[in-house]
């Protein structure tokens, strides 16, 4: 996969709000954050794919949230560390997604980036588009679609 | 009007609406007058009223309309251009339809409104003659006309006067819908007719109901253009005509369409949303409130709460339609249907204003369709055969709806063959869904419900017609996906009967929350029969296995017991023993739904979750309880067919035969109650519609007569003991509760202890009775009074078979008087 391949689908700059995830650096495109939320009370949902954390009451709607470091195949969080919430709309509909912790909104510039390198594997490597070299750190691009989807 | 028919008022709404729309673009046209897409959608406008108008029989308005159409048509194909004189032509006979429209609306008829004029104008203008010679043909057949609409004919030959009138005219029309009022006001203009400035400022009188009104305000405008000399006097003559115009149209009275206003279904769907959340939070700040004792803050909450029931109610009546809406299809259908199948059917309905909720409507329109449809193939017999078996020719499918405690239930009701309990048998032992030795042992009306299985065509099993794509399977799918139910009696040679029950709304529905492994659960209200509680004790003798499966006997009757906790995958925290039941139906089965405690009844909200939910196949959706935290919704009908599908070959027909028990005395069962001194009373089972218990101290009084709340409503009750002079124990902390309903009233019938359900038939009847009584029998060794609940009902309510209910209880009209929660439905 080249960059100029890349460079179809993703335009040439783009602001990314980041969060940390086991570590990593992720971004998802701005225009599908919601909000953030903090402490949500989450209701489990019995049998459901391992990725659902379940449901969580956003303002008298319920919206499902997915836990991303089960959907990227990460380790769980550890004890007694919140998950913080990021409302993301896609289709007009809203899910929820389940990070470590929210870092900035950066403007990235689609130069700096390059496809998930090959030794990338398994889950991660669906939902990952490819890394933005920012200095000093990688900044891993989410595809949100993706990554809500089952 | 009154007989205003409900097509007319459409129309007339729509055409209003749409006459609104060619003002503007006959007036966006003169600016721009090539635009084709303008000219297009007066086309259509314009060709719409003539289809319609043509389909009700109004004449006139057709004839209008169609010269109209045929000038727009060539306007349009570019054959003719725009120009003052055309534009003129239009107007007026925009103008026209609006006078035709105001007639048909203030009398249902075109009353005395002239077309003769305006069609002679747009055919001058369609026949190309110079726009000059356009009115002389008018003019002449001006005077002989009822003056009403000639005015505007005349004005044609002075193009630059018109042009300002017409454009005077258009932002005037923004005005005109709302003009019976200032069409009135309009009136004492009449008899001296306003100079000049009256044109500008009135409204050109069209919309106005009575034709006369025109006069005065085109007369002034013809004074300064001075070339149709032969119009004033007619301004005396209409003098006497609006009199009577104006009796028809009575004072006040909005116009069609200003009383009614078109909303976007999602629109009302999100008003509905947000009024059940008020509701919800209503329901807590009135239960906390209840823990008060400030005056003012409990005052306000009691109209908090009647204000919030109210708004619900509205709400959700903007979103009823009557049945009618989907049964006025139905007689065609039948019609069509009965002739292609040589049969005579007549349609009988009876409750067609019935109301339910829109989207509810538009999910049985097809399954109340391929019921109809059934009817009329499978139920009712050919002509021939029928006169065979003694019946009249003609079949008569009868289509009954009304309202009944909180549900809507319509029956598809036919006199025909019925169906055959040993054919449906016979096809389902050949299709292998049952053993023959199974089917040996299910009763006829069993059998009977064999006909909803999945794969089950009753075509292909009752006649040999060909089905029509959707079987039963799908018309019970499509109604429970709606939180309904479906049930079918058939008495063979004397025809079927097809029941329906469905909730009045999807939005707000009573349910039971429950707990089970620390988690909240809802149950809809609907599927839920009774609550059952046994202590350890209890649990340890009443619940028996067999074949591995624990089975509780339910008043004698086994009933498979699944414990929801096994069925999440989750530890139950109850370790106490004590067994916790919720008798819950589902596809003409019972089960009981073993939890850990049951929290309240409340009324839920639904919520869609998304497709991931959907697909683990145990929850219909989630709510927001009150305080905040969500809530799954559990899908009785899917967790009854996972749940009762695990079980082996062995308990199925360990089931099938404690089914058969049951259903063999489903017709004569009787339930035996203790009502102290030793007197048993057997009342019948089928007036029984559920079975409580409710703390003693939540009797309330109202006069003499003691009452309980329950679930919304206010109970009257009948002590038994009492009723029928017995000596009961003097007072109980626990009240055995029998609640009979019918048509939306209920009592509630208190009796000692509910004993269990007998088989009453084979007993030895006598007629020796008491005061309330019917008379006795020998059931289970022991004389049994047989109890006559008509008076029984009659001593709690008098008015219960006379007075119609006072509407049915919206399911958020808690109890009104905003002292606290509804009576729990059960200690536990």
């Amino acid at each position: 996969m080249s960059t100029a391949t890349e460079a179809r689908s993703v335009p040439a700059t783009s602001q990314l709000a980041t969060f940390w995830l086991d570590g990593d650096l992720y971004g998802v495109e701005v225009e599908h954050v919601q909000e953030v939320l903090r402490s949500q009370s989450i209701t489990r949902v019995p049998l459901a794919p391992p990725a659902v954390a379940g449901l969580i009451n956003l303002r008298g709607q319920v919206v499902t949230a997915i836990e991303l470091r089960e959907r990227l195949g990460r380790p769980a969080r550890p004890e007694g560390t919140e998950a913080v919430v990021i409302v993301v709309r896609l289709h007009g509909e809203a899910v929820s997604l389940l990070v470590d912790s929210i870092a900035d909104v950066v403007d990235v510039d689609v130069r700096d980036f390059e496809a998930p390198p090959d030794t990338l594997d398994g889950a991660a490597r669906e939902l990952i588009r490819g890394a933005y070299k920012l200095s000093g750190q990688l900044l891993l691009a989410l595809d949100v679609n993706r990554a809500v989807g089952s | 009007m009154e007989g205003l028919d409900d097509i007319v008022e459409e129309f007339l709404v729509e055409s209003h609406e749409n006459l609104d729309q060619l003002d503007q673009d006959l007036v966006a046209l003169e600016q721009d007058p090539r635009s084709r897409d303008r000219l297009s959608s007066i086309f259509r406008t314009i060709h719409t009223i003539k289809g319609t108008s043509g389909f009700l029989a109004f004449n006139r308005l057709e004839e209008v309309a169609h010269v109209g159409e045929n000038l727009l048509s060539r306007l349009r194909d570019g054959a003719l251009e725009l120009n003052p004189t055309r534009t003129d032509a239009l107007l007026q006979m925009v103008d026209t339809i609006r006078a035709l429209l105001a007639a048909i609306e203030a009398s249902g008829g075109e009353g005395s409104v002239v077309v003769a004029d305006t069609v002679a104008t747009l055919s001058a203008v369609l026949e190309d003659t110079p726009a000059a010679a356009a009115p002389a043909p008018a003019e002449v057949a001006a005077p002989v006309e009822v003056p009403a609409e000639v005015a505007a004919a005349p004005a044609a030959p002075a193009p630059a006067p018109v042009k300002r009138a017409a454009a005077k005219r258009a932002p005037a029309k923004k005005v005109a819908p709302k003009t019976p009022r200032a069409a009135k006001a309009a009136a004492p203009a009449v008899p001296k007719p306003a100079p000049v400035p009256a044109a500008e400022m009135l409204p050109p009188a069209p919309p106005a109901p009575a034709p006369a009104v025109d006069v005065p305000q085109e007369v002034p405008m013809e004074v300064p253009v001075a070339e149709s000399p032969t119009l004033p006097p007619p301004a005396a003559e209409p003098a006497p005509e609006p009199g009577e115009e104006r009796a028809g149209a009575q004072p006040g009275r909005r116009a069609v369409a200003d009383s009614t206003i078109r909303v976007d279904v999602d629109l009302l769907d999100a008003l509905m949303l947000l009024v059940g959340e008020l509701v919800l939070t209503r329901n807590q700040i009135v239960q906390y409130v209840g823990r008060q004792t400030d005056q003012d803050l409990v005052r306000a909450s009691q109209r908090l709460n009647l204000i919030a029931s109210e708004l619900q109610e509205g709400v959700m009546k903007t979103r009823m339609q009557p049945i009618d809406h989907i049964w006025s299809k139905l007689p065609r259908v039948v019609r069509d249907l009965g002739l292609q199948c040589g049969k005579s059917v007549r349609l009988e309905m009876e409750g067609r204003e019935t109301e339910l909720d829109k989207t509810l409507l538009e999910a049985v329109k097809d399954p109340l369709t391929h019921l109809v449809r059934n009817s009329v193939d499978h139920g009712v017999e050919p002509v021939a055969a029928r006169a065979a078996a003694g019946k009249p020719t003609e079949g008569v499918l009868t289509l009954r709806a009304r309202h009944e405690s909180g549900q809507v239930v319509v029956e598809v009701a036919d006199d025909g063959a019925g169906i055959d309990p040993a054919k449906v048998g016979a096809k389902a032992v050949e299709r292998g869904l049952l053993t023959p030795d199974a089917l040996a042992r299910m009763s006829p009306a069993d059998v009977l419900q064999l006909i909803f299985l999945p794969g089950f065509s009753t075509a292909a099993a009752v006649t040999n017609v060909s089905g029509r794509g959707v079987g039963m399977d799908v018309v019970k799918t499509n109604i429970e996906s709606i939180g309904g139910t479906i049930e079918v009696e058939s008495v063979p040679g004397r025809g079927t009967c097809t029941r329906l029950r469905i909730p009045l709304t999807l939005a707000i529905v009573p349910a039971l929350t429950i707990e089970c492994a620390g988690d909240r659960y809802a149950i809809p209200q609907i599927s839920l029969q009774e609550l059952v509680a046994l202590d350890a004790e209890k649990a340890a003798a009443a619940v028996e296995e067999v074949g591995g499966a624990s089975v509780y006997r339910l008043r004698g009757e086994l009933l498979p017991l699944v414990h929801l906790a096994d069925v999440l995958g989750l530890p139950s925290d109850r370790h106490d023993g004590h067994v916790v039941i919720a008798v819950l139906r589902s596809e003409g089965r019972r089960f009981g739904l073993v939890v850990d405690r049951v929290i309240n009844t409340e009324e839920i909200v639904v919520k869609a979750v998304g497709g991931q939910m959907k697909a683990i196949g145990l929850y219909s959706g989630a709510t927001v309880l009150g305080d905040g935290a969500v809530a799954l919704i559990l899908d009785v009908q899917a967790l009854a067919r996972r749940a009762l599908r695990a079980e082996t070959a062995e308990r199925q027909e360990a089931r099938v035969a404690a089914s058969v028990s049951t259903a063999v005395q489903e017709r004569q069962r009787m339930l035996l109650a203790a009502i102290g001194g030793g007197r048993r009373v057997a009342i019948p089972l089928d007036t029984v519609t559920r079975l409580e218990q409710v703390r003693s101290e939540t009797v309330e009084r109202v006069g003499s007569r003691e009452v309980v709340q329950y679930r919304g409503a206010i109970l009257p009750i009948v002590r038994l003991d009492r009723h029928l002079g017995a000596f009961g124990d003097a007072e109980r902390e626990t009240l055995e509760v029998i609640v009979y309903a019918d048509h939306g009233r209920s009592v509630a019938i208190v009796v000692e202890e509910i004993l269990d359900i007998v088989d009453g038939e084979a007993s030895v009847h006598s007629d020796i009775d008491d005061l309330g009584l019917l008379g006795s029998a020998v059931i289970g060794d022991r004389v049994t009074e047989l109890l006559d609940v008509r008076a029984a009902i009659l001593a709690a309510d008098p008015a219960f078979y006379t007075t119609p209910p006072a509407g049915f209880p919206s399911p958020g009209a808690f109890d009104l008087d905003g002292a606290g929660s509804p009576a729990p439905l059960m200690e536990v």
